[in-house]
């Protein structure tokens, strides 16, 4: 049996295709994150760029076949540099109707269409509310159908087994995978080393998944099914290594190589919680790198014993999401009233309260900037793509250090669980972080600042003569005193205003992309980076007088930012919130920035970003005429 | 013995140090006649004979009259937010084992708002001191009821009493798996500082509750069996190894009857010290340092002395192990490794 995919059927036809953006949905249990991150990795190795969208239900395991079982994986692949997981997928694989139902208005008209006919029970659609069957009903007419039993064949496949009925059927997804393999000419190795490597303790359940993946394959391959299959050449990329990696991944790894450059441990406090959990289990396992993780009893306690740890020496990191930052914003106060390094990785969510757990928003911005009791400024950033993650973990820490300051790393759930190529760094080429503990007796200070950064010295417990005190309670400039003295106190609170304020100084000027000035300029910060740039490059391509530039620092912004909106004459700033960037920048620059904005828990398609800034240049034409 | 400085700097002869080296250069700002001097004397008296170079202590704290503590103690010291020191004092031990590190906390600071990290501190073992202050009320916030203010207690905020049963610290500590429990008081410095000393010598979580009087908002709170005058009839001075003997003419004791304590009187009707309790600071189970938790005045002395004292594995110790494992196994931590990861592709 040839499982090669360079033998292909002589009657299938192969045509070419720029980018393909396929959907993989079914029931939480269906495996069907397991089928997207496969179908991804296959995709990277065999050279095309990609950007993944895994979403999934916050229940672990809602019940069997309805809606809000429904959990997907989108990716997009293409022979050119892509940002976006795709507006709208071209094909569909849905396990069952539930997965049909939720998805379908996603699908490309006359998009591929894969359903698993064995799903289709009666008691299946009428939970997922079919009044009818909609293989039968004609409802489907306009998308590219196929109808095939994944169930029955994939029982057939594995054949004589000691698995129970319901364990032989959990292996369809790879009998799906298998067919959209054969689909766009990729390889099956990958995913059978795999399957090798985890089921090794488990001979049967190897044997059964392989066969279902094998069979899949073939199924496609010798049958009349599919008329065409498709190429999606290698990509363009620049040259060099490549490994795939996400948001949680880089950010962890960026964790490390911040220690391994500042040559201090790092210290993890964490509490767990959808979606920065991955992080705290990336790291856990990093022990010989001198990673110390804490599961704390909770967040506050996460963020206390990290608080602890910076005290004495160490790199001390906390990393949650918005609700858990809620309960550490009186630790962050004491950070930065103790004036450590800290950094605390908030992986936004939807919100508010416990919100829409799996499901990405960028409505923490506030919350980060301003939200503690008094006066209490901390730097900001936030990086714009997954592999973005591991150069801003980096840059956290050496901000942190450098300043003695607590650090906000706004990530989102975009970000932390999709998938990008990327292009491996040299060691050289990273940034060096450089520590100094204060060590000299005679000249000891706990709050005697360097006259550039403002930052006080880092005194670490075990050094000898330098034994003092530190706290929450507002201290005397230079001695680090406790003191209610008014003046003193409304000096501490300039100084430390100043000393964020001052960081702007040291960080790289607003870039714009496209030309310097124009009619329009889309503003973003995090996330929304794929979209915007691809939205701008598209209206770029039409000739329209748009460019965009990206924050990655939001506090401070970067100097130029006040000069860079002045050059325009609109803004607009698309965010997955109300406006918060947008008041910020309202507020400090007097600009008169529009908004476009969405709470929906997804990206924004690039659809929306045109058709605003279109609406804009269009509502600009009418008013000059 | 000539010990490495932590911060890699070089060997350094430990100096002989006296309790003045442990006073700092700050005011004490406590009430006049408040416990706490008596404590704070007690901890710098003891702290030159524990041999740990004065710049490898940490006291750390979070927020209430007794969380003033480590601006007056000369060494390393961090005054932290309600409730939260021992969380800071476990990512401080943990990254630096080596390190003397203290808590010092109160009845609302530690039982009340930090309650749960107490807990889960005292369970993770790490070996570190925690000293509660009771005093049976909030004394930096002037008056209100604590949680371990007696069922009943009339104060600002209770002005028709209290309608909450008060929490046993000691209990709370058994519970919580801790490894060494043990009780003193503000007015016996001799015991009091013999307890502490004991407990920093304990390998693990320490727990010391040491019974504190606020004079100023809840005076006299220990008085009825604290007053020289009754103290050796209404407490009882544990012992390991020793019967449980108590009262000024060493006459009375503790039997167990069934699985309750009671008081008896030696000589009376037979009963020698053969039939009273025996203190085992280090009996396996707990069980016998829970049942004189529960002894309280006026039904029973109220005992003071170290509860229970076992050895298990520390946090802190356990993480090294596992660092040292991997290390052993996968050789130190390759970055230029993990940053590739597994599977990568080149395009030339």
């Amino acid at each position: 049996m040839s499982t090669q995919a360079g033998l292909k059927a002589p009657q299938a036809r192969v045509e070419e295709l720029e980018t393909v953006v396929i959907r993989f949905a079914g029931d939480s249990g269906d495996g069907m994150q397991l089928t997207g991150s496969q179908f991804a990795d296959t995709t990277a190795i065999v050279g095309n760029d990609l950007v993944t969208l895994p979403d999934f239900p916050a229940e672990i395991r809602a019940p069997a076949g309805t809606l809000p079982g429904v959990s997907g994986y989108q990716i997009s692949f293409s022979s050119q540099d892509i940002r976006t997981p795709g507006d709208a997928p071209g094909v569909l694989v849905a396990m069952n109707p539930a997965a049909l139902k939720t998805n379908l208005s996603d699908l490309d008209e006359g998009g591929i269409l894969i359903v698993d006919t064995d799903a289709f029970t009666p008691q299946n659609l009428n939970k997922a509310g079919y009044k009818s069957n909609p293989l039968h009903d004609g409802s489907l007419a306009g998308y590219r159908l196929f109808e095939i039993p994944l169930t029955s064949l994939t029982l057939r496949s594995i054949g004589e087994t000691s698995l129970g009925a319901r364990q032989a059927t959990r292996c369809k997804n790879f009998f799906a995978l298998g067919l959209v393999f054969w689909l766009y000419e990729r390889p099956v190795e990958h995913t059978e080393k795999w399957i090798e490597s985890k089921f090794k303790n488990n001979a049967e359940v190897a044997r059964a998944n392989m066969a279902a993946l094998l069979a899949g394959y073939n199924y496609a391959e010798t049958t009349e099914i599919f008329t065409t299959h498709y190429r999606v050449t290698k990509a363009k990329l620049a040259p060099g290594t490549y490994r795939k990696i996400t948001g949680n991944e880089a950010t962890a790894i960026g964790f490390v190589a911040a220690a391994t450059l500042a040559k201090r441990p790092l210290f993890y406090g964490s509490y767990p919680i959808t979606p920065a959990s991955d992080i705290l289990h990336e790291l856990s396992r990093y022990k010989n790198f001198g990673v110390r993780t804490f599961q704390a009893e909770d967040e506050i306690s996460a963020i206390g014993a990290a608080i602890g740890a910076s005290y004495g020496g160490a790199l001390g990191l906390t990393g949650t999401s918005g609700p858990g930052v809620a309960l550490k914003s009186e630790a962050i106060g004491l950070a930065v009233m103790t004036e450590l390094p800290l950094v605390i990785v908030n992986v936004q969510r939807g919100g508010p309260s416990t919100g829409l757990p799996t499901k990405t928003e960028q409505a923490d911005l506030f919350q980060a900037v301003f939200g503690r009791n008094s006066e209490c400024p901390a730097a900001v950033v936030a990086p714009a793509t997954p592999a973005e993650c591991f150069t801003f973990a980096i840059e956290a820490f050496r901000l942190a250090i450098r300043y003695m300051t607590p650090v906000f790393f706004l990530s989102d759930g975009y970000l932390a669980n999709g998938a990008e190529p990327w292009r491996i760094p040299a060691l050289a080429d990273l940034p060096r972080i450089d520590v100094h503990f204060a060590t000299d007796k005679a000249t000891f200070m706990p709050y005697r600042r360097d006259p550039k950064t403002l930052a006080r010295p880092w005194a670490i417990p075990g050094t000898p003569g330098l034994e003092h005190r530190v706290g929450g309670l507002e201290k005397e400039d230079v001695t680090g005193n406790v003191s209610y003295d008014p003046i003193n106190h409304d000096k501490m609170v300039h100084l430390r205003a100043q000393k964020i304020a001052g960081i702007a100084n040291d960080i790289p000027e607003l870039e714009v992309f496209g030309k310097d000035s124009g009619r329009v300029l889309v503003l973003g910060w995090g996330s929304t980076h794929g979209s915007i740039t691809t939205a701008v490059e598209r209206l770029q391509a039409k000739g329209e007088p748009v460019s965009s530039a990206h924050l990655r620092y939001l506090n401070p912004f970067p100097r130029n930012l006040g000069e860079v909106l002045s050059r325009f004459e609109k803004v607009v700033i698309p965010e997955l919130n109300l406006g918060q960037l947008r008041l910020m920048v309202r507020a400090r620059y007097l600009v008169d920035a529009i908004g476009l904005n969405k709470v929906q828990g997804k990206p924004f398609k690039v659809a929306e970003i045109t058709d605003k800034v279109e609406e804009l240049l269009r509502g600009e034409r009418h008013a000059t005429n | 013995m000539p010990q490495t400085d932590s911060t890699g700097a070089g060997l350094l002869e430990p100096p002989k140090l006296t309790r003045q080296d442990f006073v700092s250069d700050q005011t004490v700002r406590w009430c006049p006649g408040c416990g706490d001097y008596s404590i704070l004397a007690q901890v710098q008296k003891i702290m030159p004979d524990l041999g740990i170079p004065k710049q490898n202590i940490v006291f750390v704290s979070g927020i209430g009259c007794s969380s003033r503590f480590p601006y007056y103690m000369n060494t390393y010291g961090f005054h932290s937010i309600h409730g939260r020191a021992a969380t800071l004092a476990t990512g401080l031990k943990t990254s630096r084992p080596e390190l003397s590190v203290w808590v010092v906390t109160g009845d609302g600071d530690g039982l009340s708002i930090g309650g749960n990290h107490l807990i889960h501190c005292l369970r993770r073992n790490l070996d570190i001191n925690i000293l509660l202050f009771n005093n049976r009320i909030y004394g930096l916030t002037k008056g209100q009821y604590s949680p371990t203010s007696e069922m009943g207690k009339k104060t600002k905020s209770s002005p028709f009493g209290t309608a909450e049963q008060p929490i046993n610290p000691i209990c709370v500590a058994i519970a919580s798996e801790a490894t060494f429990v043990a009780r003193s008081l503000d007015v016996d410095p001799v015991h009091l500082s013999k307890t502490i000393e004991r407990a920093s010598k304990h390998k693990g979580t320490s727990f010391v509750e040491i019974y504190q009087n606020c004079n100023i908002f809840n005076d006299g709170a220990f008085e009825e069996f604290t007053n020289r005058e009754v103290r050796s009839d209404r407490m009882l001075y544990l012992e390991h190894g020793h019967p449980m003997v108590f009262g000024k003419n060493h006459d009375k004791g503790i039997r167990l009857n069934g699985l309750e304590p009671e008081v008896v009187t030696l000589g009376q009707g037979g009963i020698t010290e053969k039939d009273l309790l025996i203190h085992d600071e280090n009996a396996p189970e707990p069980t016998l340092a829970y049942l004189l938790s529960r002894m309280d005045n006026p039904e029973f002395p109220v005992p003071v002395g170290v509860f229970y004292s076992v050895q298990r594995p520390c946090f802190e110790e356990v993480i090294e192990k596992q660092e040292r494992d991997l290390t052993a196994r996968l050789g130190s931590g390759n970055l230029e490794k993990l940053i590739r990861g597994s599977e990568t592709w080149t395009v030339s």
